[in-house]
């Protein structure tokens, strides 16, 4: 964890291998999660392999938190919001105080929490023994996040519904004058809920262009690929032509992702429509289309592919750290000297 | 032992629709998951895709009743009556049109969360003028409720179960509309259960009576109507009074309809609702849930000893062994 701490509240401009660290990261938390559904013998894995960087891009570089406060291995589930319950405890408090000029993050699509859980362990707002509470009864860390879940601060796994109560955050903090942005994390499935284009519409009468959503577009969803199910495309011009400015990345350019976040803001809501693979990183996964959304293993001999495929993975990953904490070490060794430098010449 | 049925709406639906070509289905991405994805298969023609969108899901479902179709929705029991009631209400039940809503994953049953678990369903449906509203139970509720919905004229909601099922009822005999499943005749209490609860009451109904208490047993399929002359005589015959046992919230559900009933024919007897207290759950598995929440078969032990006024000296372990699903078991299609 502590030498993950350098980076633990976003920008780090300076630092010059900040995207090795954010590719990095996304690699541990495709892998976190993998080993998870394997564990549980199976799960959601496809939202990992396509929404890995987005994570890490969003927590590491893009929003700007506050430390989180909240205790590393959360607490169990203390029941549901009420006013008999002076215990219940708002999962978006693992991002961060809620001050004036610090970013809000709103996850939207709640079957990806296991991808959230493994990115707040990559940014040491969650300790890596706390996931073994994942899906186990009782906990918070439920499968499908809801508002008491770390990292998830409004109940959406009824989906599309997060966009709008962004909209009235957003709203509430411009009526604050508070500085801070609202970030929202979408699924390209919630394009084809009505609500969405309500919000859209809302968002951008108001002219709230403090919010900035980034929507995993992996072009899947439960039935298999989205143009067999109900097609959302062309999402560009439609949000365009609904108010949004829009930017259309590879969802797995760290650049690209983290560009967009850097402009000014021009009076528009902003999408970032992340088109992504939902195999990235685990190929195998190929083997399963057309339908990519839960894995659950067919039969022995798939569960033994995906052993193996995890286990060469965690061994690539062992040579990838090395090779990360190579690069720290002769990165700090130059620090050393050209502040040395610098003193001397002073 | 009772048998358990693997998936029996997946071969049961394409037999049943295969001489019925006004049925078609309509699914909101739940496809696999609502166990029609075979279906979708078998009758590509007559199957529509309207992606995850359930309020114009039920705009076009009323369109194609219009129309003459009989568009059986499936996806899950949360999403059709939350979301998209309005379109539910004005579209389908005000005009009486015959679709059909096959509501998965009732109440607690779902690995999903609060968002996932629809706990006042049968409450609003009952609410709603002109719905039926059916429950199924076991293996052969799920078959046979098919030509129940199919019998009526007008919208029906039905809460569906999937995956592994037990067959609690002879296979030859179907549900019936607003017909009560007696199974069990006594004088001193009635329980009255409906869809995973009474699997979980027969455990405790056995034990009880083993223990010298007479009780009444009905399973409760049909929860709007609800005026099945059986269902007032079990209650009229109960000396210490009424059980419900329901996996759904205490509050408008068949709780209420056991309480409307007893206040209108003036039956003037106690009465204890076994369901969610009128909160909000999580998610966590079936059998947890079923515990935390008091819809076990202890609660209802429980629940009788505050009738009665008498203790019985019954223990979990007194109760038959629980009987619990794999979380990742072959049965289901998605965990979702
Ligand atoms: C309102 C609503 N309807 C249906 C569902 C069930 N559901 C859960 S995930 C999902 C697919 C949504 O698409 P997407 O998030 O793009 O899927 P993925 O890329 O993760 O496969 C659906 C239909 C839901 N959660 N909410
Ligand atoms: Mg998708």
């Amino acid at each position: 964890m502590t030498e993950m701490t350098g980076i633990i509240n976003g920008k780090k401009k300076d630092n010059p291998i900040w995207k090795t660290e954010i590719q990095a990261a996304a690699d541990s938390i495709r892998l976190r999660v993998f080993g998870h559904v394997m564990k549980n013998n199976g799960g959601y894995l496809s939202q990992a392999c396509s929404s890995a960087e987005l994570f890490a891009a969003l927590y590491m570089r893009i929003m700007h938190l506050g430390p989180s406060s909240t205790p590393l291995i959360p607490h169990p589930f203390m029941g549901v919001p009420g006013p008999a319950n002076p215990n219940f405890f708002n999962g978006g408090d693992y991002n961060g105080p809620k001050a004036p000029g610090l970013d809000r993050f709103i996850f939207s699509p709640a079957h990806y929490a296991l991808v959230l859980y493994a990115a707040l362990i990559e940014v040491g707002r969650l300790a890596p023994e706390g996931l073994e509470m994942f899906n186990k009864d009782g906990t918070t860390l439920e499968m499908i996040g809801a508002e008491h879940s770390p990292g998830v601060a409004t109940t959406t796994g009824s989906l599309a519904q997060a966009l709008s109560q962004a909209g009235g955050i957003a709203l509430g903090r411009r009526l604050k004058g508070e500085s801070g942005r609202v970030f929202v994390l979408m699924s390209d499935g919630e394009f084809q809920e009505g609500q969405t284009w309500e919000a859209v519409q809302a968002l951008s009468y108001y002219k709230l262009d403090n919010v900035i959503v980034y929507a995993d577009v992996n072009q899947q969803q439960c039935d298999g690929p989205m143009t067999d199910v109900m097609n959302i495309e062309p999402l560009t011009s439609r949000l365009e032509s609904f108010g949004a400015r829009v930017f259309a990345v590879d969802g797995h350019d760290i650049d690209a992702l983290v560009e967009p976040a850097e402009l000014a803001p021009d009076g528009r809501p902003t999408f970032v429509l992340a088109y992504t693979d939902p195999t990235r990183g685990i190929p195998l996964m190929n083997d399963r289309r057309p339908v990519l959304h839960y894995l659950r293993f067919k039969d022995g001999a798939e569960r033994t592919r995906y052993d193996e495929a995890y286990t060469a993975m965690l061994k690539q990953d062992i040579k990838k750290r090395q090779h990360l904490r190579q690069m720290r070490l002769h990165l700090e060794a130059f620090e050393k000297l050209t502040s040395n430098g610098s003193e001397t010449h002073g | 032992m009772v048998e358990i049925v693997k998936r029996p709406h997946v071969e049961n639906f394409i037999r049943w629709a295969a001489d019925k070509p006004r049925v078609v289905v309509l699914s909101a991405d739940l496809t696999n998951s609502c166990e029609v994805a075979k279906w979708r298969d078998t009758y590509p023609d007559r199957f529509f895709s309207l992606g995850m969108a359930e309020q114009n899901l039920m705009g076009f479902a009323a369109g194609l009743a219009r129309e003459g179709f009989e568009p059986y929705i499936h996806t899950f029991a949360v999403f059709i009556y939350r979301r998209p009631y309005d379109q539910l209400a004005m579209s389908i039940a005000y005009p009486n049109l015959p679709v059909r809503f096959m509501g998965f994953l009732p109440g607690i049953t779902t690995p999903g969360g609060v968002t996932h678990q629809a706990i006042e369903d049968v409450s609003i449906m009952r609410a709603t003028p002109n719905m039926t509203v059916l429950e199924t139970g076991d293996a052969t509720e799920v078959e046979s409720v098919l030509d129940v919905a199919h019998s009526i004229d007008g919208p029906v909601y039905v809460r569906f179960l999937r995956g592994e099922i037990p067959r609690l009822f002879p296979k030859d005999e179907p549900m019936r509309l607003n017909h009560a499943r007696v199974l069990r005749r006594g004088t001193e209490l009635a329980v009255l259960s409906a869809g995973i609860c009474t699997e979980e009451t027969m455990r405790a109904t056995d034990v009880l009576s083993s223990q010298g208490l007479s009780i009444s047993h009905l399973h409760i399929s049909t929860h709007k109507p609800f005026n099945d002359p059986q269902v007032l005589e079990a209650i009229s015959n109960a000396r210490y009074g009424v059980i419900t046992m329901e996996n759904h919230t205490i509050i408008g559900g068949l709780g209420s309809a056991t309480a409307e009933l007893m206040a209108e024919e003036g039956v003037g007897k106690r009465l204890i609702r076994i369901g969610l207290q009128d909160t909000y759950a999580h998610g966590a598995s079936q059998h947890y849930l079923m515990k935390e929440y008091g819809l076990d078969a202890i609660s209802l032990v429980r629940a009788a000893e505050k009738l009665t006024a008498q203790p019985f000296n019954i223990t979990e372990e007194d109760l038959a062994g629980v009987r619990l699903q794999a979380t990742h078991s072959d049965a289901k299609a998605e965990a979702l």
